[in-house]
């Protein structure tokens, strides 16, 4: 079962970070395959992700999180595995939830499992911007869709097939896939689920900094919008 | 400005924003592209909604007619889409070359070897 698990990890200069994440998806899921997708790092990523056991796929340059998740998402449908998960490579995830994400995959209890590190169960210190932007996007879905998301930009998810190939085609966002893809996959039929998950307050000083919160709910905000006109 | 002028200038103003946000829900456009179009169409119209606003910025630029300053306006943000393309089109070109440049290395041939492939004898 687990050979049949492909683990896919977006990576921007990790070198540092990778290869105890490596270690500790191997240990967490024996037998899955793991692949970092290198988006165009200057430190050495690709060289330590490759000597510590994952198949490495290098963007020439930076491409973007979405479309480095979507060079793992063709890889996975063009090897033929019928589950995938994806996690970032800062240490943020931790691999030993792997396993409950891809149970319910498995076990079709939905079609996508999300992490989610709101639900209450383990403890998650946030900046209050970001908390309340979180919070209008989960509003938003719950307008849109009835469903309840706590956690719309968690990169922590297992997928079926289906939605693999849902996610190769050109509608998947090349930089932040969040709420827009998943009001996008409610739309197309998929089941969401989300699932409570520890996770490690990451750096977010590489995504969050500058006018990119602006740009980021500006986009967001343009992408949500235009799946409503798209009807 | 004369009613015919506003009138015209609305029409404008709010066709751009429609042909914007049309092309977005076609894929025609792109979202991370869109944002400089959709900020220069909201501020050209605001520009011809809100005239206060017009006035103040003809008195800042010490224009005539508050429709100069408006032209102005217009032109300065066409000078500011087209740097900001050239920019772009420059990081493209850049990508291009790398790929190009990765594509032929990785098709690189060995020294004496032909690409044909090898003929299977006959019995």
């Amino acid at each position: 079962m687990r050979q049949k698990v492909l683990v896919i990890i977006p990576c921007l200069n990790e070198e540092k970070n990778l290869p105890p994440v490596i270690r500790r998806v191997k240990k967490a899921l024996r037998g899955a395959k793991i692949l970092v997708v290198d988006d165009g790092s200057t430190d050495k990523t690709a060289l330590v992700a490759q000597k510590s056991g994952a198949w490495v796929v290098s963007h020439p340059f930076n491409l973007g999180y979405g479309a480095a998740l979507q060079t793992g998402y063709r890889w996975a449908l063009a090897n033929n595995f019928p589950f995938v998960c994806q996690m970032d490579g800062d240490g943020q995830h931790y691999p030993e939830f792997l396993p409950l994400l891809l149970k319910e995959v498995s076990q079709k209890h939905c079609d996508l499992a999300l992490g989610s590190r709101f639900l209450g169960k383990y403890p998650y210190k946030i900046q209050f911007l970001r908390q309340v932007g979180i919070k209008i996007f989960s509003a938003i879905i719950f307008l849109l869709t009835r469903q309840k998301i706590s956690d719309p930009t968690s990169g922590f998810q297992a997928m079926n097939k289906k939605v693999v190939r849902f996610y190769t085609s050109e509608i998947y966002p090349t930089d932040y896939p969040d709420a827009d893809i998943l009001i996008m996959a409610y739309k197309k039929g998929f089941k969401i689920k989300e699932i409570p998950v520890k996770m490690h307050p990451s750096d977010q000083s590489k995504l969050h900094s500058g006018l990119k919160p602006i740009y980021y709910a500006f986009k967001m905000f343009l992408s949500i919008l235009m799946t409503i006109l798209r009807k | 400005m004369p009613l015919q002028q506003r009138i015209f200038a609305l029409i404008t103003g709010f066709a751009l924003l429609f042909l914007i946000f049309d092309l977005i829900r076609r894929r025609k456009l792109k979202e991370e592209y869109s944002w400089i179009w959709l900020v220069t169409g909201f501020l050209i119209f605001l520009l011809i909604v809100y005239h206060p606003l017009l006035f103040l910025v003809s008195k800042i630029i010490g224009t005539l007619a508050p429709a100069n300053a408006l032209f102005l306006c217009g032109f300065l943000f066409l000078i500011l889409i087209t740097l900001f393309f050239s920019v772009k089109l420059s990081q493209i070109s850049e990508k291009v070359k790398i790929l190009a440049q990765k594509i032929a290395l990785l098709e690189k041939k060995k020294p004496g070897k032909s690409n044909k492939r090898p003929r299977r004898r006959s019995r």
